[in-house]
């Protein structure tokens, strides 16, 4: 009964229907949003048929919110509401923070990440994220002609959990379903790979706008298997820019300059850096506020010579990256260039010097990871096609461990831990009768607990009291294919079982994204409503599709009370589905999965069993 | 017999019970099963089958991470095999190795005072030459001569050389920063 219910009209069971899908390379200068169209990966163009948004949002004092080109045009005159850059502020507390005293911002140190004081009131770095990326949706969905399914979001490889959650957070408050997040570097390679029909070892340079990665790769018959990856996360173009703008400081003799002066003078410094590419000198005109000027002429040779430590700063990473893949740069065949930044003619030599061949720039630096990320999204939405067999398996950029004793750190998960991955440590009482234990979870490589990041601090109750000693409390880190992770904690040794799950501290908790969405629907009333109506309605959609899809290939897996029950559960998300109340819409969407579980684990099973060819397969523990 | 690929990596790639392996079966049989489990696969599935693919997605690469270098197999084949390694217990070590390895200590402890990256490069060089030459006693031990205890043996020194590697990596990244 219920599977012909299901074949009902009205749904559609087509094998191949096209979801909507983009990639999105949210970028610390610009950002970009591509999609797969006619099979073909392409950046989508605003109505001026220009595909870069300026990564710049104004808050004016009227309520409205301006992002892109106009925005970045008035950063003058307005520097303390115009937030260019906020990349960098993604998942950091002030503390992190470079350059604070000559950027114009009025700085909030907040608990976990810094905040903006606006003339709309206080932001968080991911509020003004989500509306660089609300621009983004809206110019996919127009291009089109549709709602976005999903989208795929890179970050920097390099970014830690604080920043990839941050990002993760801004696309859920920008209304977003995020297929997944991927790394810049390794959506560079897909796109690099897939177009060149690439074999062997690979480097990917990738200096962005305020950050660096260097990613390995190995690509083997359609499988792109990152080996290793490094990286700074405070280190790009900017710094560059910044390295000049210090210069003219120094040269012209400015007294600590007016936000407006100094906003005036790094865009100065920045034209100049780009004017250096293929120039060999670069003339500096400003008009200051007071009136008056500021006429500097400055040569490829000197901004290289002050720039030199800002290119060697990206070898360590090269070398680092390059022995934990146990390799040297003569197994390297290529280095695809990645990001504006690696135009300048110093980076370019001092690559082609470190591997001993040219750099690969036939891929448009600014363009090739929205288009990676584009490949992957159309892929991910389900849209992959026979020819479409090739797999990322990526790593996890920095090691994530516990505090222990006197303040040091015992590593869990090492770096370069291909994802997603799975680790346990046993943990025991030191007290008798000791009933709570504390967990202080930190990433990064170094052996003092204060020289790594903190991402979260909890407590575990509820162990039975016990001599000192005899409780086995184990600790599992899971990191997803996203490189986020979740930690839980269990008493093994009695029958008592109490378990937390954490997110990290440098994020914002559940309760500050709802309120930020609440304003959101306040402000916009209805549109809001609706949209999540809709949102919840195409999630709807697409799970009645992959469950009429999964009966009409392994129904025979259950039994008829089953098969009834989940015949049932699919009846009321389609009524659901009918209405207007997206709550509802969505309990029925969970009430569904839940009765799919079971359902799901013998597919899986039943998959497997086929790759395995005979072998037995039981469900696994972690 | 049917196998239960839970109790046994090498049974889960297709690969005979043994410490010497082919490094390209492993791999093409790892990417095999990827391609079945990996959650970018299943992606545009509902929760559950997302859940259910990390686990295994989990799981193959814990498997292909334990089989595919040296010392985590050869400690992997010893567990199967119920032969305590005595890794953290067992630390009696011959007079002649550990005379060597304080050698080696000495000579990095050496280069990383004086700063000498290239030194301690030309060290890890012949560090690596030197585990590679103990993974031939590791095959004869294992596959040849079923020598367990040997081959416990074996692993323990080789845990000092990772140890003494990994000291190096530091060093060497301790210089460059």
């Amino acid at each position: 009964m219920a599977l012909l219910q299901i074949a009902e009209p009205g749904m559609s069971t087509e094998p191949h229907r096209h979801r909507l899908a983009a990639g999105i390379d949210l970028g610390t200068t610009n950002s970009l949003v591509a999609s797969v169209r006619n099979g073909i990966a392409v950046c989508l163009a605003d109505e001026e048929g220009r595909t870069m948004l300026p990564s710049v949002v104004r808050y004016l004092a009227d309520g409205g919110i301006v992002v892109g080109r106009t925005a970045r045009a008035e950063q003058v005159s307005d520097p303390r509401n115009t937030i260019v850059s906020v990349k960098r502020f993604m998942g950091r507390g002030l503390k992190d923070v470079t350059h604070v005293e000559s950027s114009p911002y009025d700085f909030v140190d907040a608990p976990g990440m810094v905040r903006l004081r606006t003339v709309q009131g206080i932001k968080s770095p991911v509020e003004v994220s989500a509306e660089v990326l609300k621009v983004l949706r809206d110019r996919a969905e127009a291009a089109l002609g549709g709602e976005l399914a999903g989208v795929v979001i890179t970050v920097p490889a390099y970014f830690d959990d604080a920043q990839r959650q941050a990002t993760k957070d801004a696309a859920k408050l920008a209304g977003l379903n995020v297929l997944r997040l991927l790394n810049e570097p390794t959506a560079a390679a897909v796109a690099y790979g897939l177009d060149n029909a690439s074999e062997g070892i690979y480097a990917v340079y990738d200096l962005g706008g305020g950050t660096f990665d260097l990613s390995i790769l190995k690509l083997s018959r359609g499988v792109f298997e990152v080996l290793s990856t490094n990286g700074d996360a405070a280190l790009g173009g900017d710094d560059f820019d910044h390295r000049l703008f210090c210069w003219i400081l120094d040269q012209a003799d400015i007294e600590p300059p007016s936000s407006e002066d100094a906003r005036r003078l790094q865009m100065k410094a920045r034209e100049a850096k780009e004017l250096l590419t293929v120039s060999e000198e670069a003339p500096i005109h400003v008009r200051l506020g007071s009136g008056e000027e500021v006429n500097l002429t400055i040569t490829r040779a000197q901004f290289e010579e002050m720039t030199a430590h800002l290119v060697r700063k990206t070898l360590a990473p090269m070398r680092k990256a390059l022995r934990d893949a146990d390799l040297t740069p003569e197994d390297v065949k290529g280095v695809v260039m990645v990001g504006g930044a690696t135009r300048m003619p110093r980076i370019q030599r001092s690559v082609a010097e470190f591997f001993g061949q040219e750099p690969l720039t036939n891929l448009d630096p600014d363009k090739v990871v929205a288009l990676g990320a584009a490949i992957q999204a159309n892929a991910l939405a389900g849209n992959r096609k026979d020819e479409d067999d090739w797999l990322l398996l990526d790593v996890i950029p920095l090691s994530l461990g516990l505090e222990t004793m006197g303040g040091l750190t015992e590593k869990i998960v090492p770096r370069n831990s291909t994802l997603p991955i799975a680790r346990a440590q046993e943990f025991t009482t030191f007290k008798d009768g000791q009933t709570a234990m504390a967990f202080h979870v930190v990433q990064g490589e170094r052996e003092l607990v204060a020289d790594c990041r903190s991402l979260a601090r909890f407590e575990l109750r509820g162990i039975p009291p016990m001599a000192a000693g005899a409780a086995r409390i184990r600790v599992t880190f899971q990191v997803d294919a996203d490189g986020l992770l979740s930690v839980s904690a269990r008493e093994m040794s009695s029958r008592v079982e109490a378990s937390v799950l954490v997110k990290p501290s440098y994020g914002l908790t559940d309760e500050e994204i709802a309120g930020m969405l609440r304003e959101g629907v306040d402000r916009a009333g209805d549109d809001m409503l609706l949209r999540a109506l809709r949102e919840q309605q195409v999630e709807a959609d697409r799970l009645l599709e992959a469950t009429a899809q999964a009966l009409a290939k392994d129904g025979d897996l259950l039994d008829d009370a089953e098969r009834a029950a989940v015949g049932q559960a699919v009846e009321s998300l389609r009524e659901a589905r009918n209405g207007t109340d997206h709550r509802l819409v969505k309990q029925r969407i969970d009430a569904l999965a839940r009765a799919t579980d079971e359902f799901a684990a013998r597919r899986m099973d039943r998959g497997v069993r086929s790759a395995l060819a005979g072998h037995k397969v039981d469900e696994i523990e972690l | 017999m049917r196998i239960d690929p839970q109790q046994d990596y090498f049974a889960l790639f297709g690969l005979p019970r043994r410490f010497e392996l082919d490094g390209a079966a492993l791999e093409s049989a790892f990417h095999n099963l990827q391609a079945e489990v990996h959650p970018d696969r299943h992606a545009h599935l509902p929760e559950a089958e997302q859940r259910r693919a990390m686990q295994w997605a989990t799981w193959v690469n814990e498997a292909f991470r334990t089989l595919r270098k040296p010392l985590p197999r050869a400690i992997y084949l010893l567990e199967l095999a119920g032969v305590d390694a005595g890794l953290e217990t067992n630390t009696a070590m011959s007079p002649a190795f550990l005379m060597e390895q304080m050698e080696w200590r000495e000579a990095v402890e050496e280069a990383r005072a004086a700063g000498e990256a290239d030194e301690l490069e030309h060290l890890r060089q012949r560090l690596v030459h030197h585990g590679r030459e103990m993974l031939a006693g590791l095959t004869e031990a294992f596959d040849r001569r079923g020598d367990l205890d040997a081959a416990a043996e074996s692993v323990r020194r080789m845990m000092f050389i990772e140890k003494l590697q990994e000291e190096i990596d530091d060093a060497l990244e301790a210089l460059e920063s």
